[in-house]
C-alpha cells in the first residue's frame, strides 16, 4: 500500500449496490480533500442494467491539476457487495489496499500484492448502533484509518457537515467506530510474500 | 453543503461542485431569472438545482410539458425581458431544434444546454458522447449561424454559462452549451471567480424614441438591445423573413430576404475573432497536435504531458468555442505540425471540419468511439506513437 | 365536466357568467390599433371581423395598448400579429401558448392575448393547449375556428366534421371533430366561451369577458372560410355561410341537454369558474423560497 506523498495522485473507488451510500462515502472524501485545498475529481457510474448490478463512485486526489478524470487502477478500493467485488476488485493496483465488508463479500485474495482487509461493517452497524444505514460511514472511517489518504479529523469534519444536525451524533459514532475497527484489523493482519491473507477482525464487543 | 456556492465564490474558497450544478450556479451568477425545461438524463440536475435556486432570487422555474414547450417558453420569457435558460440531452435537443431556429431568426437571446449522451434515440442515457456537435450547428432547418461552447471541466461549466449569456445578449442570438454526461455528473474541487470580477452583459433598452427605433443600428455598449414586450416600442417579433431595420415581415422581396440572411450570418461571423476561444497547450515547437474538445480534451491533456515528459513534441489545440469553428487556430496549427489527431466520441463529426480547415497542409488522423466510454489517454497515445517513428517510447 | 383532480375548483353560479357589455367603436377608433389596413385574408373571410371584435373589446375595457401583447401561431389567423399595433409575436406553428406562458411567467404585468387557428391550437399545439388550461395561466386564447387549414390550401383539421370534404379528405373525413370548448373545459380552463363571426356584438362581449377573467380563458370564435371550407362543403357564398352560422348557433341559455353537432351548437359563456391562477402561485412560491433561503 503506497504512502501518499505530497505530489502523488491517489485513486479511490467505492463500490457496492444501490442504496448502500457508496456515492455519499465518495462525496465525503472528495469534500474533505476539497476543504484541504487538494485537487479533486469525483465520478460515478450507475444504472444496474448497463453495469450488472454493481455501482461505483470514484475519487482522485492530487496536488497537480487532474487531467484524465476516470479511475482504472485504484490505489484504494472499498467493496460492499459480492457483485461489486467480482466486477471491480481485480482492478486494484498492485501494492494497493482492498477493504471489504467481510459479512457480505467472500474474498479471494488472488491478486498478488494487494492488501486485503475484511471487516464486518454491516454487522457492526446493526449490532453496535442499531442502524444499518450508517454502514457506509463506518466503512469510510475504516478506509481513512487504513489508507491514511487524508487526515482522519478532516474527513470527520466533512462527515458532520454533510449530515443533518439530528443525525450528527449517530454519524460521528459510526465514523469513529470505523476508525477503531480498522486499527484492530491492522494489528491482526498478517502478510505473506506471494500474496496476502485476508483477515477478518471480530467486531468490538462481540 | 456547509457553504453556499455564492458564499464560496465571494470568499475565494474551493467547493466541490458537480458539472450540472455549476451550470445552474453559473446561470444564477449571469443573472438568469427564468428556466423552463423537461426532465431528461443526464441533464436533470440543472433543473433540480434551479427549481430551488431561481425562486430564492426572485426568478421563475417552470417544468413544461415537453422540450418544445420548454424552449418556446424560454423564447417568450426572453422576449418579456428575462435572461432565460433551458437544459436537455440529445432527444430533447432534437425536439428543440424548431424553436432554436425561431430564436435564431427572431434574434432572441437565450441559452440551451445539451448534456450529450449516447444516441441516436434513447441510446445510452447515462453515458457520455459527443454525437450532437453537428446537430448544434445544423440541427434547425434553413441557413443560420449559431454559437456553441464546449466545457472541459466543472469550472468551465460555470464560467462558460456566464460567457454564453454574455454572447447571447451581445449578439442577440441563441447560444448552445455542449456538455456531456461525464462533465455534467463529475464533481471537481473548484475555486470560482468572485461575483464582482465576472463580466455580465446586461439587457439594455434602446436609448432612442420608440418611433426612431431601428433593430439593427440602435445599440448600447455594443449590445443589440431587445426592447421587451409590453413596452412603448411595441415590437413585432416574427419567424417570417422581415425587414431587418423595421422588423416588419416581408416575404415578397428577395432583396429583403437576402439582406436579412446576410445580416444574421455576418453578425456572428464578422465578429468571429471576438467570439472564438481556443486553448493551446504545449504548441510551442509541437510536431504533432491533438485537436480535442470537451471531456476528451482531459485525456488528450494527459497524453501531451506523457509525451512531453519523454521528449516527444506533442501539443493540444482545444476549442472552447466549437461554433463558429475556430478556422484560424486550426489553420495556424496546420502550418506548424505534420499530423493532427482528432479523437472524439462520435465518428468523424469534427474531424471532417478540421480536415476542411487544414486544407491538406497536415495529415489528419481521426479516432472515434461511440460506446459510451471516454477515450483513454492510452488510446490516443497509440495514435501519437507512429507519428514519431524515430522515437524510443518508454513504458507508460 | 372536468378532467382535473383539483379540490380548489368552485363552479360559479350561472348569473356570474354574463360577460361585460361593450359599446362598439367607430372604424376610425379601430384603425388606430392597426399597423396596416391591408391584410392577406380572402374576401368573405371572418378573420377581419374577429380582429375588429378583439380591438373593440380592448378599447371597451380601456386596456393600455402598450401593455397588451398578442402572441399568435401560424396559419391564416397568425397573420393578425403583423396587423395589430401592440407588442406582437408571430411564433411557430402550434407554439403560441408555450411562448405566451413563458412571457406571462417572466412578466405577470403583461396582458396577453393568444391567437390560434383550429389546427394550430388543437393539432400541432394540442399538448400546449391542454397544459396551459391545466396550469390556469392568466392568458386569453382566441381560437379562430374555420374547421380547415386555410393557409396551406384547405386540408382536414381536428375540427373538420365527420364526412366533410377537404383536399386531404376527398372521399369525406373519417375522423370526428374536437369540440374545442369541451376540450378546454375538461383540461381545466376557467373561462370558456364561444362566439360567431355572425353574432358580432356577442363575440366582442365574450372576448372582453375572457380578457377580464383572471385565469386561462378560451374563446372559440367560429369563423367562416368560404374559399376552402365553404366551397368544399356548405357554400362558397360568404353571406349564405354567415346566414347558416346564425341558424346553427344557439344562445347557451337556450341550449339545454341537447346533443351538440356542427349544425347546432351553443354560443355564449359556457363555463366560468375561479381557481388558483398560475402566476399567482409562482409569486407565492417565490415568497416561500425567499423565506426558506433566509431562514
Amino acid at each position: 500500500m503506497p504512502e501518499p506523498t505530497a505530489s502523488a495522485r491517489v485513486e479511490l473507488r467505492c463500490s457496492g449496490s444501490g442504496g448502500q451510500g457508496i456515492l455519499l462515502a465518495a462525496t465525503i472524501i472528495a469534500e474533505a480533500a476539497t476543504a484541504l485545498g487538494r485537487r479533486v475529481v469525483q465520478t460515478q457510474s450507475y444504472g444496474p442494467e448497463a453495469r450488472g448490478g454493481a455501482s461505483k463512485a470514484e475519487v482522485i486526489i492530487a496536488e497537480e491539476p487532474i487531467d484524465y478524470p476516470e479511475v482504472r487502477r485504484p490505489d484504494v478500493s472499498l467493496v460492499l457487495s459480492q457483485a461489486a467485488y467480482e466486477k471491480y476488485a481485480a482492478d486494484t493496483r498492485p501494492g494497493g489496499l482492498l477493504i471489504y465488508d467481510s459479512g457480505l463479500v467472500e474474498a479471494d485474495p488472488g491478486a498478488a500484492g494487494v492488501t486485503h482487509c475484511g471487516l464486518p461493517f454491516t454487522q457492526v452497524a446493526t449490532d453496535e448502533l442499531g442502524k444499518k444505514v450508517v454502514t457506509n460511514i463506518i466503512a469510510l472511517g475504516a478506509l481513512v484509518a487504513r489508507s491514511g489518504v487524508l487526515p482522519a479529523d478532516a474527513v470527520e469534519e466533512a462527515v458532520l457537515s454533510r449530515v443533518p444536525p439530528r443525525f450528527r451524533e449517530l454519524n460521528e459514532k459510526a465514523y469513529r467506530l470505523g476508525l477503531r475497527l480498522a486499527a484492530g484489523a491492522a494489528d491482526a493482519e498478517t502478510t505473506t510474500k506471494d500474496g496476502l491473507t485476508p483477515t477478518t477482525a471480530p467486531a468490538p464487543g462481540s | 453543503m456547509a457553504i453556499s456556492v455564492t458564499e464560496a465564490a465571494k470568499a475565494g474558497v474551493p467547493v466541490l461542485l458537480q458539472g450540472n450544478e455549476a451550470v445552474a450556479e453559473g446561470a444564477i451568477a449571469a443573472g438568469v431569472r427564468f428556466y423552463a425545461g423537461y426532465p431528461i438524463t443526464p441533464s436533470t440536475e440543472i433543473a433540480e438545482v434551479l427549481s430551488r435556486r431561481l425562486p430564492e432570487v426572485g426568478g421563475t422555474f417552470i417544468q413544461m410539458e415537453d422540450e418544445i414547450a420548454s424552449i418556446a417558453a424560454v423564447c417568450g420569457a426572453s422576449l418579456a425581458g428575462a435572461k432565460a435558460l433551458t437544459a436537455t440531452s440529445g432527444p430533447g435537443f432534437s425536439l428543440m431544434q424548431e424553436m432554436i431556429g425561431f430564436a435564431s431568426m427572431a434574434q432572441i437571446p437565450c441559452v440551451i444546454v445539451d448534456v450529450m449522451r449516447g444516441g441516436p434515440s434513447t441510446g445510452l442515457p447515462t453515458d457520455p458522447a459527443q454525437g450532437d456537435v453537428m446537430q448544434a450547428r445544423w440541427g434547425t432547418h434553413g441557413e443560420h449561424s449559431v454559437i456553441a461552447l464546449v466545457p472541459s471541466s466543472v469550472e468551465e461549466c460555470y464560467t462558460l454559462t456566464v460567457e454564453a449569456f454574455n454572447l447571447s445578449e451581445q449578439y442577440r442570438t441563441p447560444v448552445i452549451i455542449l456538455s456531456d454526461a461525464l462533465i455534467g455528473h463529475m464533481r471537481e474541487a473548484v475555486t470560482l471567480p468572485h461575483p464582482d470580477k465576472l463580466r455580465v452583459a446586461e439587457r439594455g433598452m434602446p436609448d432612442c424614441d420608440p418611433d426612431e427605433y431601428d433593430t439593427v443600428s440602435s445599440t448600447i455598449d455594443n449590445i443589440l438591445p431587445r426592447p421587451p414586450l409590453g413596452s412603448p416600442f411595441k415590437v413585432h417579433v416574427t419567424g417570417l423573413v422581415y425587414n431587418r431595420r423595421s422588423g416588419a415581415p416581408d416575404t415578397a422581396d428577395p432583396a429583403t430576404a437576402a439582406d436579412l440572411g446576410r445580416y444574421l450570418r455576418e453578425k456572428i461571423y464578422h465578429h468571429r475573432d471576438a467570439i472564438v476561444r481556443v486553448e493551446e497547450v504545449e504548441m510551442d515547437g509541437a510536431e504533432v497536435a491533438i485537436f480535442a474538445y470537451g471531456s476528451v480534451a482531459r485525456s488528450a491533456m494527459a497524453v501531451v504531458k506523457k509525451a512531453r515528459a519523454q521528449g516527444a513534441r506533442v501539443g493540444m489545440v482545444r476549442p472552447i468555442t466549437l461554433w463558429p469553428f475556430p478556422t484560424a487556430a486550426v489553420a495556424r496549427m496546420a502550418e506548424q505540425v505534420r499530423t493532427v489527431i482528432v479523437p472524439e466520441m462520435n465518428i468523424k463529426q469534427m474531424s471532417w471540419e478540421v480536415e476542411a480547415a487544414v486544407k491538406g497542409r497536415a495529415k489528419v488522423v481521426d479516432y472515434g468511439r461511440v460506446d459510451g466510454e471516454l477515450i483513454t489517454p492510452e488510446e490516443i497515445l497509440e495514435l501519437v506513437k507512429p507519428e514519431f517513428y524515430y522515437h524510443r517510447w518508454e513504458d507508460t | 365536466m372536468s378532467a382535473l383532480v383539483d379540490e380548489q375548483r368552485l363552479e360559479a353560479a350561472p348569473e356570474d357568467c354574463a360577460p361585460p357589455r361593450i359599446k362598439p367603436h367607430t372604424t376610425a377608433e379601430i384603425r388606430r390599433h392597426l399597423r396596416t389596413p391591408k391584410t392577406l385574408w380572402c374576401p368573405g373571410c371572418s378573420n377581419g371581423t374577429i380582429t375588429r371584435a378583439l380591438i373593440d373589446a380592448v378599447l371597451g375595457l380601456a386596456i393600455d395598448p402598450e401593455k397588451l401583447v398578442v402572441v399568435a401561431g401560424i396559419g391564416c389567423s397568425g397573420r393578425i400579429s403583423a396587423y395589430l399595433e401592440y407588442s406582437t409575436v408571430h411564433t411557430a406553428h402550434g407554439r403560441a401558448l408555450a411562448v405566451a406562458t413563458g412571457a406571462k411567467a417572466a412578466d405577470p404585468g403583461l396582458e396577453i392575448v393568444v391567437v390560434m387557428g383550429d389546427g394550430d391550437c388543437a393539432a400541432i399545439g394540442g399538448n400546449h393547449f391542454i397544459h396551459a388550461a391545466r396550469r390556469n395561466v392568466d392568458l386569453t386564447a382566441i381560437v379562430f375556428n374555420n374547421s380547415i387549414y386555410g393557409m396551406t390550401g384547405g386540408q382536414t383539421s381536428p375540427t373538420t366534421h365527420l364526412g366533410d370534404k377537404s383536399t386531404t379528405s376527398v372521399y369525406g373525413n373519417v375522423e370526428p371533430a374536437f369540440d374545442l370548448c369541451e376540450l378546454a373545459h375538461a383540461a381545466g380552463a376557467t373561462y370558456v366561451a364561444r362566439g360567431t363571426a355572425w353574432s358580432y356584438q356577442q363575440l366582442v362581449n365574450v372576448i372582453a369577458g375572457g380578457i377580464v377573467h383572471k385565469g386561462f380563458s378560451m374563446v372559440e370564435a367560429m369563423a367562416v372560410c368560404p374559399v376552402y371550407y365553404g366551397r368544399f362543403n356548405l357554400t362558397p357564398d360568404p353571406a349564405e355561410f354567415l346566414r347558416l352560422q346564425k341558424e346553427h348557433a344557439v344562445p347557451a341559455a337556450k341550449f339545454e341537454d341537447e346533443t351538440r353537432s356542427h349544425e347546432r351548437y351553443p354560443i355564449g359563456v359556457l363555463h366560468h369558474a375561479e381557481r388558483a391562477e398560475f402566476t399567482t402561485g409562482l409569486a407565492g412560491l417565490k415568497e416561500r423560497a425567499r423565506e426558506a433561503g433566509h431562514a
